[in-house]
């Protein structure tokens, strides 16, 4: 807030927490470093089979490997771009799904069953019957990681959409506002955080989505990697694949967390 | 009265239904309400005193009988009537400057003008320091100030107060409601204020009117004469000697029984 003049005790404070927050970085560290030299040398001195297992060095050797020989950065280009588009389309079309719900209460009494039924299904077993009438390409991909992610938006931003406070829509009502005005004003505004937290899972469910389409059917992509590793039994081109998907999707996640934080200063 | 009348409440009745069971919640209101007066509305818990001023905003149609304001019937919520809840319910998300111009922007009104003058209001009410802050960052009296500030802003002729001190602490609600009685009187508002607290009814109000257990009918009536010393405040006229008779009287009037 203000700049005053800080005393001892809150310099201490403050140092403190900052020492804190230090330390929890640094195991956060050590314990990853810890797992890939444990995982090294176990694999070295054959502890655990490096054939099924792989190691951290083997899959960095064929990481470069594959960097300059098979093209690798293409193969995650396709499945980022189809995450993403998967991803943006699915939000979209959820959250204007869901405000037709709240627009209309009959219409979200109707459709309550059908929903309810389609959350509850895994979406992936749909994955086959996508892919058969959308197409074999990238088309079906991205249908199947919208399928996935839908229904939860869907449910999230509904329930958040209802759980608007009902004396503040009379405020507004008091002003003379319209429906599209509440919604504008104060539904939509008051479910950001929501709406940020269903991103947050999406984005999830979006990679299993597009990960599942390309197990079934692709020619590029980190699930094409990974099913071709394990078809031709390289294990190290699977857990490749794997390493990289975590990265990526730790990535995405952490971008989210940005959008987040500057979209919520009001709250406490 | 010299003054004209304002709102004119005939053969006012409301009943519920709900699944379980149909309620009467308010039975044959008659009421007249001049400018510049200010009416408080005590009664009972669950008599249908908000029932009431919803009512009277046009946000629930009655069952039988009219509110009319400036002589046209009230069938949904007008422009020139305020409404100030038990709660602030600023939006989180809008600093205070966006929040007090919010009706404003609903109706269409928002222009440079008005934005100087929301500025304004909000310094005059000492609140300059925290125009571009978040409610999250003021206390709850300050807040309820915001909240006038943001009816006001729409210069309406009638005001409905809802309970608008009761989410306040003591000592805050004694200031607060000590400061907008104020600023109603000298601004020359009419208003209709509904509370449980007699006492605030009291010392703001012109007239109280007393509902009765449900279905809600006018009880009685009472002209609220203070001899006051001095600058006429709601706090001030808690000292008048005729207060505790009223206090006393329409305690016995509410029938309160535990």
């Amino acid at each position: 807030m203000s700049e005053k003049t800080i005393s001892k005790s809150h310099e201490r404070y403050l140092l403190k927490l900052k020492k804190r927050k230090q330390s929890i970085f640094l195991v956060q560290v050590g314990l990853l470093l810890l797992g890939l030299i444990l995982w090294e040398v176990a694999a070295y001195f054959k502890w655990i089979d490096p054939f099924i297992m792989s190691s951290p060095s083997r899959i960095w050797k064929l990481f470069l490997e594959y960097l300059t020989r098979s093209n690798l950065l293409h193969h995650v280009f396709v499945s980022v771009a189809e995450t993403i588009v998967g991803f943006s389309l699915a939000t979209i079309l959820g959250l204007l799904i869901s405000i037709g719900l709240w627009w209309s209460d009959y219409w979200a009494k109707v459709f309550d069953p059908y929903i309810v039924m389609l959350n509850s299904l895994p979406k992936t077993a749909l994955a086959p019957i996508i892919i058969i009438w959308v197409g074999a390409g990238y088309s079906g991909i991205i249908v199947t990681a919208i399928s996935v992610s839908i229904v939860v938006t869907i449910m999230n931003m509904y329930n958040s959409f209802i759980s608007t406070d009902s004396d503040k829509i009379k405020l507004l009502n008091t002003f003379g506002a319209s429906k599209f005005q509440v919604l504008r004003k104060l539904v939509l505004p008051s479910s950001i955080p929501d709406l940020i937290s269903t991103l947050k899972i999406n984005i999830g469910l979006s990679w299993v989505g597009v990960i599942v389409g390309e197990f079934l059917v692709s020619k590029a992509g980190i699930g094409y990697i990974i099913v071709y590793g394990s078809q031709v039994f390289k294990l190290d081109i699977v857990m490749m694949g794997v390493v990289i998907l975590a990265l990526i999707s730790a990535l995405m996640y952490k971008l989210i967390a940005i959008v987040e934080k500057r979209f919520t200063r009001w709250l406490e | 009265m010299a003054s004209e009348k304002l709102v004119e409440i005939k053969n006012l009745g409301i009943t519920y239904h709900t699944l379980e069971e149909e309620t009467e919640a308010l039975r044959d209101i008659n009421l007249d309400i001049y400018e510049n007066e200010i009416i408080g509305i005590v009664g009972p818990s669950g008599c249908g005193k908000s029932t009431l001023l919803s009512i009277i905003s046009g946000l629930i149609k009655p069952t039988t009988g009219e509110v009319r304001v400036n002589g046209f019937k009230v069938d949904k919520p007008l422009k020139n009537v305020g409404y100030m809840f038990q709660k602030d319910h600023l939006f989180e998300w809008r600093n205070i400057l966006n929040n007090v111009i919010i009706g404003l922007e609903i109706q269409g009104k928002l222009k440079d003008k008005v934005l100087d003058q929301a500025k304004e209001l909000l310094h005059n009410y000492g609140l300059g320091d925290f125009i571009y802050s978040y409610p999250y960052q003021l206390s709850g009296g300050m807040r309820q100030r915001v909240a006038l500030i943001r009816t006001l802003l729409l210069e309406p002729d009638l005001l409905l107060l809802d309970e608008p001190f009761s989410a306040l602490d003591y000592q805050t609600r004694l200031a607060i409601s000590d400061e907008i009685g104020t600023i109603l009187k000298r601004e020359k508002k009419t208003a209709i204020m509904v509370t449980h607290d007699i006492a605030e009814a009291i010392s703001i109000s012109d007239r109280v009117v007393v509902l009765s257990q449900r279905p809600g009918t006018v009880k009685k009536i009472f002209e609220i004469k203070l001899t006051c010393e001095g600058k006429k405040t709601p706090l001030k006229c808690r000292e008048a000697p005729e207060f505790r008779y009223y206090f006393n009287d329409i305690w016995k009037e509410l029938d309160i029984h535990v």
